[in-house]
């Protein structure tokens, strides 16, 4: 798969099941426990208010655990257990923590199989996502900021003869982060690698549709983490996620999902005057210009693939490629055999490693696809393949399954304008490198594009003039931890993911010294 | 006048009944984005600050409660001036800040197209593009 992370890691073992038994059931190879706690320095503590909450599958709609219902005391004991261990954890040396996240990662890579399933169980996600992209970029990714943290350097800067200014980087403290369900582990280790390398203690809130699997890992890698450095609250938004936000004693809040609580995270962090990094999704345009259908050979396939991407994890992605601007000139030709390749797509038992496309995260994700469909229909989009809720039989009755969908229509209506975060793809042809750029842009975000093109040159100048924070050139859906992505316009403040992600999570200490031997004259 | 461009559904009317009852006077504030975008987000009036940017398409009348206002970014709006709103809802827990996902219950918007005797009505303008020019050619 091109999704698959850069670095090389270990595969999956030849003996890999076609079908992977459900977690806890005989035979496979991962169970989750009945319950989980909070992580509060260091150890498992039940919440404050003594509630829990069902975690449930998409795959069955059925629940699998129970997790602790965070509240805002659980939040004032996790911060409070970050600021305990800080001072400690920030004057490790850079080995020290590297070393850490090296090991984190090994731990990971040996349970990667175990991991994979967990994650396709809580999230619906087939599982060969999970197995050769989700883990192994995240793995990856611990790997990276290890690296990156070693080679990172201050500055020393030459005033004049007599004075130097010394840059140090230093930890912010504790900093909150809130997780997204649609990627629950690899999101969580894009803020959490960063933030771990520069010396920062967490408070980290799970989505509540996808709050175990984090906790899975967790169970691998705790007794290398020191107590206090790594707290994780579950719970609510309403409940967990504002106490968090809010907070007057974290030095940062990042959080990926919406524009709303985007605003209200900025809203709290106003009130606390602390950073913030939000990445709030997209409504990212894939266009194909005329050369790419000039031949029939292995790049037509790679950009009909391209063309297939907005089906990949159900949809769930914030940069899926969810508007999709097709040359007139090729039009009928391209999109026909797109939409032949989507016919061709496996639905079905997320956790059959031949399974394309699963289910998606919760049943208020499906309704909402199904309400996005009827406003397609009602726009006078015409529907050229899906457009229903899919059904499947047995065990998978009760999950969130829908059929990959293709809309042709116009880039005014609301199914080009609206993220709805499913397999529907909006489908428009443009006419010309100009209108191509002026329909990619008439959005009000601007996180992921793609362009796809034989010609060198037009591919770099429509990746300049789209404005996104991220344009995949003759490939999509490849995210490697040494390029930056995020968010033009309403996507969102700060990039993740890149080296540049240590300052996000770093001030910078200048010492201006003077080695000049007398006054400087003033009094 | 009596075109209007929300409602809200028997079900969301109840559950908004019970949740003012706990939190007190409530508001929406339509999101946009990842994730759970795309919804109404419901906040206890005070909780989230609305703005220049945002656009009042009118309160909900539910007997028993305050009014409860409803919200959405001006730039979102211009995009859904055609479109008549009604607040329902589903069985799930949205992952925003909104009050009534602990109830395992979340809001979500049901659409249709106004009629153009409703858009009259309603006195609303043809909507302008939001395309922005290329940066580099």
């Amino acid at each position: 798969m091109t999704i698959a992370a850069d670095a090389p890691t270990e595969a999956a073992p030849s003996s890999a099941p076609q079908v992977y038994s459900a977690p806890g059931t005989e035979g496979s190879v991962v169970s989750y426990k009945p319950r989980y706690d909070h992580f509060i320095g260091g150890r498992y503590v039940p919440p404050a208010e003594g509630q829990y909450f069902d975690d449930i599958s998409p795959v069955t709609g059925k629940p699998f655990t129970e997790m602790a219902r965070g509240t805002a005391k659980d939040v004032d004991a996790a911060v409070e257990a970050g600021w305990k261990a800080f001072p400690a954890w920030a004057r490790t040396s850079p080995a020290e923590r590297a070393l850490m996240l090296t090991r984190i990662a090994d731990r990971m890579e040996a349970n990667l199989e175990a991991i994979a399933v967990a994650e396709t169980w809580e999230n619906g996600k087939p599982v060969r996502e999970c197995l050769a992209a989700d883990i192994p970029l995240a793995i990856d990714h611990f790997r990276y900021f290890a690296g990156a943290l070693r080679a990172q350097e201050g500055g020393v800067s030459e005033i004049d003869h007599d004075t130097v200014a010394y840059h140090f980087h230093e930890p912010l403290g504790v900093v909150g982060q809130i997780i997204p369900w649609n990627f629950p582990i690899l999101m969580a280790v894009w803020k959490l690698a960063p933030a771990l390398a520069a010396g920062n203690c967490i408070v980290l809130k799970p989505a509540e549709q996808t709050p175990a699997s984090i906790h899975l890992v967790l169970d691998l890698i705790k007794d290398l983490i020191p107590a206090g450095v790594l707290n994780i609250v579950n719970g609510f938004g309403f409940e967990a996620g504002a106490p968090l936000a809010s907070h007057p004693r974290i030095r940062k809040i990042a959080f990926t999902g919406e524009t709303t609580t985007g605003r209200l995270i900025m809203q709290y962090a106003s009130e606390n005057l602390i950073p913030v990094t939000l990445e709030l999704g997209g409504k990212s345009p894939n266009i194909f210009f005329e050369d790419v259908a000039r031949e029939h050979d292995a790049f037509y396939e790679k950009a009909q693939e391209g063309f297939s991407f907005f089906a990949l994890n159900q949809g769930e992605v914030c940069t899926c490629p969810s508007r999709a601007l097709v040359a007139k000139s090729i039009y009928d030709g391209f999109v026909a055999d797109g939409v032949e390749r989507i016919k061709r797509i496996k639905q079905g038992n997320p956790l059959d490693v031949s399974t394309m496309i699963g289910a998606q995260a919760s049943n208020d994700q499906l309704e909402k696809i199904l309400s996005y469909m009827d406003i397609g229909k009602q726009g006078g989009a015409k529907l050229l393949v899906g457009g229903e809720r899919a059904e499947l039989p047995g065990d998978l009755a009760g999950g969130y399954y829908v059929q990959p969908t293709i809309f042709e229509g116009t880039n005014d209506m609301r199914i080009f304008q609206e993220e709805i975060f499913g397999p529907v793809l909006a489908l428009t042809s443009f006419d010309g490198f100009d209108e191509a750029i002026s329909i990619a842009n008439d959005t009000l975000y601007g996180l992921g594009a793609g362009v796809w093109s034989r010609d060198g040159s037009q591919l770099y100048r429509a990746g300049r003039a789209i404005e996104a924070g991220r344009v995949w050139c003759n490939t999509y859906h490849q995210y490697p931890a040494h390029a930056a992505f995020g968010g033009y316009k309403q996507s969102g403040i700060g990039r993740e993911n890149h080296k540049m992600m240590l300052d996000h999570y770093q001030q910078t200490k200048n010492l201006l010294v003077s080695y000049a031997e007398g006054p400087m004259g003033f009094f | 006048m009596t075109a209007s461009k929300i409602d809200v559904s028997p079900a969301a009317a109840e559950l908004l009944r019970s949740l003012a009852a706990k939190h007190g006077p409530l508001m929406f504030h339509q999101s946009g984005g990842c994730c759970d975008g795309s919804s109404p987000m419901c906040y206890p009036v005070g909780m989230f600050r609305t703005g220049r940017s945002d656009v009042h398409l009118g309160d909900l009348d539910i007997a028993g409660t305050d009014p409860v206002p409803v919200y959405m970014s001006a730039s979102q709006y211009e995009l859904w001036k055609f479109t008549h709103i009604t607040i329902d809802l589903v069985d799930g827990r949205g992952s925003g800040f909104s009050v009534e996902a602990p109830e395992g219950k979340r809001f979500l918007i049901r659409s249709r197209m106004l009629t153009d005797a409703e858009v009259t009505e309603l006195g609303i303008e043809p909507r302008f593009t939001l395309g922005a020019q290329p940066l580099l050619r």
